[in-house]
């Protein structure tokens, strides 16, 4: 694959593309089709892409493997502090009416945050996951 | 005009589902599960599933594609099948549950009732008060991580077990040799 010029040359205006396009339907989520969960998987779909295109040993050091476990545990990490945050702003766990001063202002924060978690660990995960199946059957780790 | 939508992309769906079944050519078989994926979310689309139909596309035809032939690279793509004679049994058995399927639909109700049961519970409330409790336009991720907030966070932790799953099981030795070495070198290296 590293040897072929239009995918190389062509992935590397789309790679920006998708990303972008992720962190749209990430933050655009509350507004129209998406959220967190799509968000992560074309994120996840766009370093996949660079992987098959720039090689598993390239690709990870733009996307350093300890950086990604930490992503992984960090977004679940997000979610659940939210839902923690709002017991000690004084409601039940994952009651985002008690995150701001208006409720409605809190639902917005709280599912905002919440979303971002779930996409942090999807995209990471993914990354992980196809990091594992490609570096699968090499000598060198 | 939406039935035959519907009528041409079912048809489809019957189509691939059964070639993936005929194919050996596991390689082959895969590009379609990605084009059945698709035809899936086609269908959610014109369903107005819109939501879904976005999953379907990223995660069916997208990724487990893409890990699918990550998997293929690690063994091989052609099928080889213990026998390859007929046997009753198994097709009796497929045939006799797909009936009981086929005949419990008939208690279902029609696709798109109001007056089905899903649509008297909770459903009424989330349509009438997420613009005033929730205040957010896309009633799917009001649902999703507000009202359903509990659900979202299981899937998220599910996913995340899934991921370390998979970390232990094909790079699990890469990850004991990292905490051995850390555990020799321990002493020395925190202080």
């Amino acid at each position: 694959m590293i040897s072929h010029h239009i995918p190389r040359v062509l992935s590397k205006l789309l790679i920006p593309l998708i990303m972008l396009f992720a962190f749209y339907v990430q933050f655009h989520g509350d507004y129209g089709p998406g959220g967190g969960f799509q968000a992560g998987v074309i994120f996840g779909a766009g370093i996949i892409l660079y992987t098959l295109l720039f090689g598993l040993d390239q690709a990870k050091e733009v996307f350093r493997p300890r950086v990604l476990e930490i992503f992984v545990a960090g977004g679940v990490l997000l979610y659940g502090g939210v839902g923690i945050a709002a017991i000690f702003a004084g409601g039940n766990f994952l009651d985002y009416d008690v995150l701001a001063h208006d409720p409605t202002h809190g639902q917005h924060l709280g599912i905002l945050l919440v979303e971002l978690g779930v996409g942090i660990t999807v995209a990471a995960v993914m990354a992980t996951i196809f990091f594992q199946f490609a570096g699968r059957g090499r000598t060198d780790d | 005009m939406l039935d035959l939508v519907h009528l041409v992309l079912f048809t489809f769906l019957a189509v691939v589902a059964v070639a993936i079944i005929r194919l050996k050519d596991l390689f082959a078989a895969v590009m379609l599960m990605g084009i059945f994926s698709l035809l899936s979310a086609s269908l959610f689309t014109v369903m107005d599933a819109v939501d879904v139909a976005f999953t379907e596309a990223a995660v069916g035809a997208g990724i487990s594609t893409i890990l699918m032939l990550a998997t293929l690279a690690l063994t091989e793509s052609g099928e080889h099948p213990e026998h390859n004679r007929f046997q009753a049994m198994p097709l009796i058995a497929v045939v006799v549950t797909g009936a009981i399927l086929v005949f419990a639909t008939f208690d279902m109700p029609r696709y798109g009732d109001p007056e089905a049961p899903i649509h008297q519970h909770v459903a009424p409330h989330y349509i009438e008060h997420t613009e005033d409790e929730i205040g957010v336009p896309n009633m799917v991720t009001a649902v999703l991580a507000s009202y359903r907030g509990y659900d979202t966070w299981g899937e998220t932790t599910v996913i995340f077990t899934a991921c370390v799953g998979v970390m232990l099981l094909l790079g699990g030795h890469a990850i004991v040799d990292r905490f051995r070495r850390r555990k020799d070198s321990g002493p020395e290296g925190e202080s």
